[in-house]
């Protein structure tokens, strides 16, 4: 008897049939992976699945496929464990989403995913003149910019995207997470250019979702929502980039709210999403929402009452938190792909903190937690 | 059982059923809420964009709340948004002492302090995890018999697993199926109950957003759902209140009704739909409810 079963999405685009699945046997331990099983497959039964593979160890990023409905390199996926999340025991194999189907397990990733790489010009633009010998960088601004050069480019994020689904000219995760290795380059000369047009394309860093879709398929921890998060941070912190997409206002007027509030006041935060209730720009979006709002007053959802005048008020330390915060000089971002977690049971690691040599290094008031490069407000 | 009780901000805001319905399931589930009025909203993952530690500090500051309400077994919440974004503020407090430290200074002044560790548990995981189902089954007087019901979990309370504690002793991503089952209704399987509902985008991107929002929807009622339900009131706000603007942007009729999570619970445990909020909702829920005997749609009375 097998030791696992594959269910296979076949496709070819000669044969004029539509997509259809396929069941196959696979003669192998458990610790090996889907790819293996997919290779003796080929190599046994039917040599026409089309997948694209390479090193077999999750560097290549060739082997992105879906495996019981979510992506992952196939290399990367033991048999005994998809079969473990598998609904009815037999492991389904099928191409990554979100772009174009060549054969089989094949998809088309100059189409989407290569395109879309070259949107965010990949590569470093240096300011100024060339320095005689090799540039010199300090090893924190490169640690910063570790988690998004760990990419291996397979398209597992891009396949799951939930914005690209319902708008295939979204610049996606995986590009966005490229962007934010150049942002985040002090050699690159062109921050502010790169930001602003990331900003202002209506496909840019403002039409992510929020999903953790990428975060969740990235094989190599990359978590593009993350960096995509700190474009956005980078943006209006450092550049006050006022995008025609509301971005900035919409965080602004978030924070602020909260600030004021203590709780979300919904009722300020769309207009002042816009610019404030006065402003030309809110009038238009405000009259779009007018219908959703008289109806929300209808129901008794909302009442004029609490509309206009919120009842609530931030307690002082609340105001206080934002006040020491804002007043320091360098924004803090403890990021644990850089420094891991503390063993539960032990105490700190010894000797460090935040580790991994992102620590002290900034200089920080607080000296121990890793900062970000750029200053605070 | 006590817990410290965070509503969120949208449950006394635009979706004042929720905190409604929350407090009327409460007693009937032998839950008594402490409602922490002191403390702030979650950031909802905004205020993280914006600056990490203000974020991680206004949270801590939630837990060290949480924490001093003597006899609470742990803290809860009803928002899957609330959940996500204060789970990845305490994943950064609870990893590393020293920066958990740094973040405890500034609430040192109102003699607050976080402490690592901290449970804190939506309403559906509780229900799930510290009541249990079959407990809960066994309260339920007006069983969902025929009632065709959709989940949706919203983002922040499935992904990523790993930080949310989803594994296979904790398969927190099948609790509303099992809930669904436990108080007597049929589980609608549909391709966006997973899926975003749009909502952070809806002031940058709003046709996007409202494109999810429709679809998920559309998908369900092809699926012959007879409603959805949500742990999450920023979905509720998309999926429902924008439902009207969603049918013009995807060209479809939808009239797809959306029921918070404490308001299936409520009407399962025989609660009346209009004390639940029912009447509240954009699209009203009149192929759940029988408006003329207040029986749930297929149960006879």
């Amino acid at each position: 008897m097998a030791d696992y079963r594959l269910r296979i999405r076949r496709f070819s685009p000669e044969s004029g049939e539509a997509p259809h699945w396929q069941e196959y046997e696979v003669d192998l331990d458990g610790h090996r992976s889907v790819l293996d099983g997919i290779l003796q497959v080929k190599d046994r039964e039917d040599g026409s699945i089309g997948i694209r593979c390479s090193c077999r160890a999750a560097i290549c990023g060739s082997c992105g496929v879906r495996i019981n409905g979510r992506p992952n390199l196939a290399c990367h996926t033991h048999l005994d464990k998809a079969a473990e999340t598998a609904t009815d025991g037999v492991i389904t194999v099928e191409p990554m989403g979100n772009m174009p189907v060549l054969k089989d397990l094949i998809v088309d990733m100059d189409a989407v995913h290569w395109k879309k790489i070259q949107r965010v010009t990949p590569w470093l633009l240096p300011d100024g003149p060339e320095p005689e010998r090799e540039y010199i960088v300090p090893p924190e601004s490169m640690i910063d910019v570790t988690q998004t050069m760990a990419c291996i480019q397979c398209g597992a994020c891009v396949s799951d995207c939930l914005s690209m689904e319902v708008d295939p000219l979204f610049v996606g995760p995986a590009a966005l997470a490229k962007a934010y290795r150049f942002v985040g380059d002090p050699r690159d000369g062109q921050q502010f250019e790169r930001l602003k047009d990331l900003a202002e394309d209506p496909h840019g860093i403002y039409d992510c979702t929020h999903c953790f879709n990428c975060i969740e398929a990235c094989p190599k921890g990359v978590a593009p929502m993350s960096q995509i998060m700190r474009l956005r941070r980078v943006a209006n912190a450092d550049h006050h980039i006022e995008d025609r997409n509301n971005g900035h206002r919409h965080e602004r007027a978030f924070v602020r709210n909260i600030e004021r509030n203590g709780w979300l006041h919904e009722a300020d935060l769309l207009p002042d999403s816009y610019g404030g209730k006065f402003h030309p720009r809110a009038v238009p979006e405000l009259a779009r929402s007018l219908p959703a709002i008289l109806k929300a007053l209808q129901r008794g959802k909302v009442t004029p009452q609490k509309a206009l005048l919120h009842p609530h008020k931030a307690p002082d330390d609340v105001k206080r938190i934002y006040k020491h915060v804002h007043e320091k000089r360098e924004r803090f971002e403890l990021n644990l792909y850089v420094v891991g977690k503390e063993d539960e049971d032990a105490g700190p690691p010894d000797g460090v903190a935040a580790g991994a040599g992102a620590s002290s290094a900034h200089g920080s008031s607080a000296g121990h937690t890793p900062a970000e490069r750029s200053p605070n407000q | 059982m006590k817990v410290a009780y965070w509503p969120g901000c949208v449950s006394r805001g635009f979706t004042p059923e929720l905190h409604g319905s929350m407090a009327k399931v409460a007693p009937l589930l032998d839950i008594e809420l402490v409602e922490l009025d002191r403390a702030a909203c979650c950031g909802a993952g905004v205020i993280a964009e914006h600056n990490q530690e203000l974020a991680d500090s206004l949270n801590a500051r939630t837990f060290a709340l949480a924490q001093q309400v003597s006899g609470a077994e742990l803290m809860m919440n009803i928002c899957s948004t609330c959940q996500g974004a204060q789970n990845e503020c305490q994943e950064r407090l609870d990893a590393n002492t020293p920066y958990r430290e740094h973040v405890n200074e500034v609430l040192a002044a109102e003699n607050l302090r976080y402490e690592r560790g901290l449970t804190n548990k939506h309403f559906l995981w509780l229900m799930v995890e510290e009541i249990g189902l079959e407990t809960i089954a066994a309260k339920v007087t007006r069983p969902l018999t025929d009632l065709r019901v959709g989940p949706f979990y919203g983002c922040y309370i499935v992904r990523p697993t790993e930080r949310l504690g989803i594994d296979r002793e904790h398969p927190r991503d099948t609790y509303l199926h099992q809930l669904i089952e436990a108080l007597g209704g049929t589980v609608v399987d549909y391709a966006g109950q997973y899926k975003c509902c749009g909502f952070p985008i809806i002031t940058m991107h709003r046709e996007n957003s409202l494109k999810q929002a429709g679809r998920h929807l559309g998908d369900a009622i092809d699926a012959d759902a007879d409603c959805l339900v949500t742990p999450c009131p920023l979905c509720h706000l998309n999926l429902d209140l924008q439902q009207p603007l969603a049918e013009k942007v995807i060209g479809r009729q939808l009239g797809m009704p959306v029921l918070h999570l404490p308001q299936l619970v409520g009407l399962a445990l025989g609660l009346d739909p209009k004390e639940l909020g029912l009447t509240k909702h954009v699209v009203k829920p009149t192929t759940v409810i029988d408006w003329s005997t207040s029986v749930v749609a297929g149960v006879s009375s």
